[in-house]
């Protein structure tokens, strides 16, 4: 029953990269089993391992775990990365859900036809630089302190850094109007287990590609 | 400080009945206020009460929170209706996320052409039957309990029943495989709160109709704009 979390998914970002990145963060080793393969994902399917059919799906601490929220915050949970209450939950929670949005706009990007890329990416542009990364810069402006919440690293540190490097990739300069959020980079860049999970050859997966759209594509009968 | 809690959202279902149901279960009573106009929902933006421009909206405990799921779980956390350790979170979390995109698929319904909503409502109803349903049939079956978790009424129960019933008016014997969950439909219906909620005149909203549907759309064009690419993952 102990054992390293096994992480069943494609081998790219898609939704389960939050989950890489929290358990990184939180210093937690993991295997991952990738599925290539319309028939693999299938075969998971009969054989009754997916509650509802779909990926991600985690193996940890006995469970067979689905639906990415679940998974990442009973991985919160565990490794005391979601406040010291409800009240800091709640705050993580929403800083979290929020980031979650920008962050699916980002992951749905290379899924978009040729001709609706530039449109998504304006619109992932605008919505960074108007709604979610004011809300971050204010934050931490506001309290001053190195985290978001309750002066103590939590998931939702966690959850923005990834959110600002995936939108930088995309935007190289989206933070030059964001001081804090710069230094916030900085700072939780050199936690060292995140430090560690940033260099290459660690679990990390790079930006989709086109193979990885194809894959996906095939996979689920979408091309 | 202490005061109902007051829910900001259009006067319809949408993403703020499962927080109705929540709180309603939960014996908790509460106000609202409807956004009827393009003006009354920027007025409360430019008022910085919503943290990311969205609804819902609902005030308590001294909190503006935002965001459907962050609301969801401070009232289940708040009415410990979220199980009694994380290994028990974990399986209310699951199978809430399971009646969230079945529900969210069909919210969307309305807002569709009528090619596509006939198209997503046969997809509904096959994922109902064989993807969502089977698990909580199944799930009921196996423990023997009146409830889903740890044999104690939890959130997942409400959001079941939730769904159950959405279901039903697009489908009204969708149960028919399912003696588990009629069952369950039955004592869940008959919770003294849930009941209550479930009678004429609580603040339960009716399913959306074309009135609704062209209003909310003057006032929130944006979110249904968002909805498109949490459309495709939800059909995957």
């Amino acid at each position: 029953m102990a054992g390293k979390p096994k992480l069943y998914y494609f081998d790219g970002r898609g939704k389960m990269e939050s989950i890489r990145w929290l358990l990184a963060a939180a210093g937690v080793e993991f295997e991952e089993k990738f599925v290539e393969t319309k028939e693999q994902l299938e075969k998971l399917v009969k054989d009754g391992d997916l509650l509802f059919h779909q990926l991600p799906m985690v193996e940890i601490d006995g469970m067979k775990m689905v639906q990415t929220r679940a998974i990442l915050s009973y991985i919160a949970g565990k490794y005391n990365l979601y406040g010291k209450d409800l009240k800091e939950r709640a705050l993580i929670d929403m800083y979290v859900e929020g980031i979650t949005d920008l962050m699916q706009m980002v992951m749905m990007l290379p899924f978009s036809p040729a001709e609706a890329k530039a449109k998504n990416l304006a619109s992932i542009e605008e919505k960074a630089t108007k709604r979610y990364f004011p809300v971050f810069e204010k934050v931490l402006k506001q309290h001053g302190q190195d985290f978001l919440v309750g002066n103590r690293f939590s998931w939702a540190d966690v959850q923005l850094l990834e959110v600002i490097l995936a939108v930088e990739e995309k935007i190289p300069a989206v933070l030059s109007g964001f001081p804090q959020l710069q230094a916030f980079k900085t700072k939780m860049s050199n936690v060292p287990t995140i430090k560690k999970f940033l260099q290459p050859g660690s679990a990390r997966k790079p930006p989709p590609d086109d193979n990885y759209v194809a894959t996906v594509m095939s996979i689920f009968n979408l091309n | 400080m202490a005061g109902k809690p007051k829910l900001h959202y259009t006067c319809g279902r949408g993403k703020m009945e499962s927080i109705r149901w929540l709180l309603a279960a939960a014996g908790v009573e509460f106000e609202e206020q409807f956004i009827e106009t393009n003006e009354h929902l920027e007025k409360l933006r430019n008022g910085g009460s919503l943290l990311f421009q969205q609804v819902p909206l609902v005030e308590i405990d001294g909190m503006k929170m935002v965001q459907t799921r962050a609301i969801l779980n401070y009232i289940a956390g708040k009415y410990n209706l979220y199980g009694k350790d994380l290994k028990e979170r974990a399986w209310i979390d699951m199978y809430v996320e399971g009646t969230t995109d079945l529900m969210g698929m069909i919210m969307q319904l309305p807002l569709q052409s009528a090619e596509m909503r006939e198209k997503n409502l046969a997809l509904i109803i096959e994922r109902a039957k064989t993807r969502y349903f089977p698990v909580y049939e199944k799930a009921l079956k196996d423990h023997g309990h009146d409830y889903l978790v740890g044999n104690k009424f939890s959130w997942a129960d409400i959001q079941l029943l939730e769904a159950i019933l959405m279901v039903e008016e697009c489908k009204p014997d969708i149960l028919s495989a399912f003696p588990q969950l009629q069952a369950f439909k039955g004592r869940i219906s008959n919770i003294p709160t849930i009941k209550k909620f479930l009678q004429p005149g609580s603040q339960r909203k009716p399913p959306a109709d074309d009135k609704y549907i062209a209003n909310r759309g003057k006032c929130c064009l944006t979110s249904v704009r968002f909805h498109f690419p949490q459309l495709l993952l939800k059909y995957l």
